[in-house]
């Protein structure tokens, strides 16, 4: 079994049809079990108080921003090379999920910043690079919407896409150029002496495994819409050819 | 309910925000599926018909 | 090439409307500074550069809807597209003449308009070479931009909206020079930084520019 068979939306619409109601349930566990966990049961930091547990939404939304862009840049590229109309649409199903996890991310943190930065909104250069990235995917998810013929549309988002992520890393180093940052250093890395305390980890990594599994059921079933919607499309064309 | 301390308004309003964004998602995802879904079995029905 | 070139210049100069529309929208929002911001000399010096680089950037992005448009709309494009340059070169070509109509007279102007804001005298020869440096890219990535919007009946806020956030890093680093010249720092490393963006935009967007076209015309 290759990923190529979900080339076939009818494979792809079996296989989901099974495992999206699985990572749905299965990310709403995690995410209230870890939620809860976060929230309730863990200790407060000695430095940042209660607001560390919005830790539990702010990294994994952040987390899942770029990876929701990596996937849709991975998606665009199989569809510009191997024509695969699912990959387009996946692409499309996953930038308002990309939307959203990057709006939390960015509202997490400015309502973060308060406290700790004193100011609700710093130029600092990864919340920076955040709303830049926000700003292409509103870009990309306007120009899906702007363009009526699908196969169209599905050429020039993906050529938006490439174009824009190398932009966007570069937006990333010049950000960080512009202005040294306030934020903190990174919080799950494999240097052991770098990390959070486990009391903080655990319920992270279940938070974190919430928000994937929430992204690749939302992603499934998304792009399920658009497959029926694109298979809605034909059929009212055929009719219209009938009729006509 | 923990004692959030004098940060309680900041946790509370982002959970809420967040949560709500969740919902959001997850809602107008299910309700285009739902639109989709259905106009998609009349136009077959038609079709067939 | 040259000769696409040489068309879309005597086009700009002949229409005049192209040409100097920018220079004077440049001149508008410079003037319309000091209203925003009042008159305190030494206010207007720290913010010069900034929005001399500014005001450069969105000159540059109000010609750019017509760049494509006008002519996909009498079908000299598709001409353009089965001629035997590569219409890799076309969008090349397109976007030099868009620079030498835009960027290179607002480069020219910039030092007048410097005065209006106090601009300090040390600023001057860094923000000219910036702007002749860094303008080249904004008028590749925008005709990149333009080249995916010229299907659409009503690309010109589309086509800012995805071409806004791809100027980022060219305002950041044009500006950050500027700024540094100002306050009497070095000022090379941004822009060295620039002129790779510039070079590695004018190397790769052409391609992107006429893959976007290909699907356009198909």
């Amino acid at each position: 079994m290759s990923l190529w068979e979900f080339a076939n939306p009818r494979r792809f619409m079996a296989f989901t049809d099974r495992w999206m109601p699985v990572a749905l349930v299965l990310s709403a566990i995690c995410l209230v079990v870890g939620l809860i966990w976060g929230f309730f049961f863990t200790p407060d930091d000695f430095r940042q108080g209660s607001t560390v547990k919005i830790i539990y939404l702010h990294v994994p939304s952040a987390m899942m921003a770029i990876n929701a862009w990596v996937m849709m840049l991975v998606a665009s590229l199989i569809w510009l090379i191997r024509r695969h109309h699912v990959s387009a649409l996946a692409a499309r199903a996953a930038a308002p999920v990309g939307v959203t996890f990057t709006l939390i991310a960015l509202f997490t943190g400015a309502i973060w910043g308060q406290p700790m930065w004193g100011t609700w909104w710093a130029w600092e250069p990864r919340l920076t690079s955040f709303l830049i990235l926000f700003l292409f995917y509103l870009g990309y998810v306007a120009l899906w919407e702007a363009i009526e013929d699908p196969d169209t549309a599905a050429d020039l988002t993906s050529i938006l896409c490439l174009v824009g992520s190398v932009f966007a890393l570069l937006s990333r180093y010049a950000v960080n150029f512009w202005n040294q940052g306030l934020h903190q250093g990174a919080t799950l890395s494999l240097d052991a002496e770098e990390n959070i305390s486990d009391v903080f980890y655990f319920p992270l990594l279940v938070c974190i495994a919430g928000f994937i599994l929430l992204f690749v059921g939302l992603v499934f079933m998304r792009t399920r819409t658009e497959i029926r919607a694109r298979r809605l499309h034909a059929l009212e064309l055929r009719e219209r050819m009938r009729d006509a | 309910m923990p004692d959030l301390g004098k940060y309680a308004v900041e946790v509370l309003s982002a959970y809420g925000v967040s949560i709500a964004l969740l919902i959001v998602i997850v809602l107008l995802s299910a309700a285009r599926a739902a639109r989709v879904g259905r106009q998609l079995a009349e136009a077959e029905e038609r079709a067939d018909g | 090439m040259i000769a696409i070139l040489r068309r879309d210049l005597r086009l700009a100069i002949r229409a005049g409307g192209g040409f100097g529309l920018a220079l004077v929208f440049f001149l508008i929002v410079v003037v319309l500074v000091p209203f925003a911001v009042g008159p305190d000399t030494d206010r207007l010096s720290v913010i010069a550069p900034g929005v001399l680089w500014l005001g450069a950037l969105l000159a540059c992005l109000l010609s750019l809807d017509r760049l494509f448009a006008t002519d996909a709309e009498d079908g000299s494009l598709e001409l353009m597209a089965t001629a035997p340059v590569p219409l890799e070169g076309v969008v090349l070509a397109k976007a030099i003449a868009h620079w030498m109509t835009t960027g290179l007279p607002l480069a020219l102007v910039a030092p007048a308009l410097g005065i209006l804001l106090a601009l300090p005298v040390q600023a001057v020869p860094v923000l000219t070479l910036g702007l002749l440096i860094g303008t080249p890219a904004l008028s590749m990535i925008g005709s990149f931009g333009a080249a995916l919007t010229v299907g659409l009946k009503r690309g010109g806020l589309l086509l800012s909206l995805l071409v806004l956030p791809l100027y980022v890093p060219t305002l950041i680093f044009g500006a950050l020079a500027a700024a540094s010249a100002a306050e009497g720092q070095a000022w090379q490393t941004p822009l060295l930084l620039l002129a790779g963006i510039t070079l590695g935009s004018l190397a790769l967007l052409p391609f992107a520019g006429a893959g976007a076209l290909r699907v356009n015309l198909r």
